[in-house]
């Protein structure tokens, strides 16, 4: 009667928030130098036995997931190129101001996002394929499985590149659906109606109508 | 023929509006934005709160194993499409699953097939007519079935007349199946959802672009050919 598409794309977003924090390092002011696929599975691991554990975050505190994501992911995350991704030609027209604001407010979204992902952690199961790529490459794609019952397993792919302070993060494929492309439509529509200050204000107003009310017939 | 009358009624819908700047993928965009609403409205009023209920009602354990026993119903087309598709040994695969579960798993109570490393698929008509090369054509938002597109709404024809669910007599446990199913699959987006809510400053696009790119990469399994970002000189990431 659904779509199993459907199925694949609602887990799959909880997946990839999950492992979009996970791919994040402890030690936020230390890069890591590990290689790409192993810093996404021990970030991941550590994190996930950190949100299991911690009775706060369990019972629904989101100020403090919200700390946690913003030690652990942001330092993981080149916010700037993806945002410019998410942008796509409209990047050219944005002065460095605009720019700036830009990056601080889709980042905001985007953390929001895996918080409100990371919420809803259930146990699953990951499993990490091998990461194909030489030593030498700079860009690569990290590529991790959730395993669910019932359902194919969903595969989430981390496109990451190699900076002078570490492996970074600049996209996230959930199922296929990457995260930045996804906002390109959107943030295009937008500049050609209104222009970048006109997207800038929606992504304000987005962000300051902040967190979905945690009442529970809204889901 | 399906497809040219399809066309024909959404056109008439439309009224054929030319609309500057419409998303080439999207041309019925005003009369998908109505259906949409429509949907949002249904799941307002009836399939989420359902959905929640059983989510809140219905332990862990239990809806797992609804969900595996229609999955295990779902393998059988499965493997058809992959037949269809001339991957023998991936159909071949998928029905070792049902008769796996079947039997071992319980009428398809416990997936032991991924168990034991048989892996589930994700297989439907609309992916083997693009497996077979047809393009998706324009995006549509079917009643209460949500995102689809021409091609993989006339894909979702054929999953349901081919449905084994729909088989069942009498008609009373065969409505009762679908409605189980139906409330399943929704508490299982209950998260996605609240996700959607939350990434998308407009829901519908977000959605829409989600799903394009989603049934792309299911047509071709998961490896689709890469559309690469333009690069732009002032890069950051350079």
């Amino acid at each position: 009667m659904t779509n199993p598409m459907n199925i694949g794309f609602g887990r799959a977003w909880l997946a990839a928030a999950l492992l979009a924090v996970a791919a994040t390092g402890a030690v936020a002011d230390e890069p890591r130098r590990e290689a790409p696929d192993a810093l996404v599975r021990s970030v991941t691991d550590e994190l996930v036995a950190l949100i299991s554990k911690d009775k706060e975050i369990r019972g629904g505190n989101r100020a403090r997931l919200l700390e946690v994501i913003e030690a652990k992911v942001l330092p993981h995350f080149n916010f700037a190129a993806m945002t410019a991704l998410a942008m796509g030609q409209s990047w050219r027209q944005a002065s460095p101001e605009q720019r700036k604001h830009l990056v601080a407010e889709f980042s905001t979204l985007l953390v929001r996002t895996y918080a409100s992902a990371l919420a809803a952690y259930s146990d699953q199961r990951f499993e990490y394929r091998p990461l194909r790529a030489r030593p030498t490459d700079t860009d690569v794609t990290v590529s991790v499985r959730v395993l669910q019952s019932g359902a194919q397993p969903l595969a989430i792919d981390y496109s990451m590149e190699k900076t002078g302070s570490g492996w970074k993060v600049y996209d996230v494929m959930v199922g296929g659906v990457s995260l930045v492309a996804n906002y390109r439509t959107e943030f295009n529509n937008t500049v050609r109606a209104s222009g970048i200050d006109g997207l800038l204000k929606d992504l304000q107003a987005k962000n300051r109508a902040g967190e979905p009310p945690p009442a529970p017939g809204r889901q | 023929m399906m497809r040219a009358v399809l066309v024909a009624t959404l056109l008439a819908l439309t009224g054929c509006a030319a609309t500057a700047e419409r998303d080439r993928r999207d041309p019925f965009e005003p009369f998908n934005r109505g259906v949409y609403r429509f949907n949002e409205a249904v799941d307002d009023v009836v399939a989420r709160p359902v959905a929640t209920a059983y989510r809140d009602l219905v332990p862990e354990p239990v809806r797992d194993r609804v969900r595996n026993f229609f999955s295990n119903i779902g393998d059988v087309f499965i493997g058809v499409n992959n037949i269809l598709q001339g991957k023998f040994y991936d159909g071949f695969e998928d029905w070792m699953r049902v008769v796996f579960n079947t039997t071992f798993g319980v009428f398809g109570l416990h997936d032991v097939a991924s168990d034991m490393g048989i892996e589930k698929r994700n297989e439907d008509f609309g992916q083997t007519f693009g497996w077979w090369g047809f393009g998706p054509g324009p995006y549509l938002v079917l009643p209460l079935l949500g995102s689809s597109t021409v091609r993989d709404g006339i894909g979702t024809g054929f999953d349901l007349y081919f449905d084994p669910v729909a088989e069942v007599r009498p008609t009373r446990a065969r409505n009762a199946l679908v409605a189980l199913r139906v409330t399943g699959t929704r508490a299982d987006l209950l998260d996605a959802s609240r996700l959607l809510e939350q990434a998308a400053l407009d829901k519908y696009v977000f959605q829409r672009d989600a799903y394009l790119q989603r049934r792309r990469s299911l047509v071709y399994d998961g490896r689709p050919p890469r559309e690469r970002y333009e690069d732009f000189e002032d890069n950051p990431r350079k």
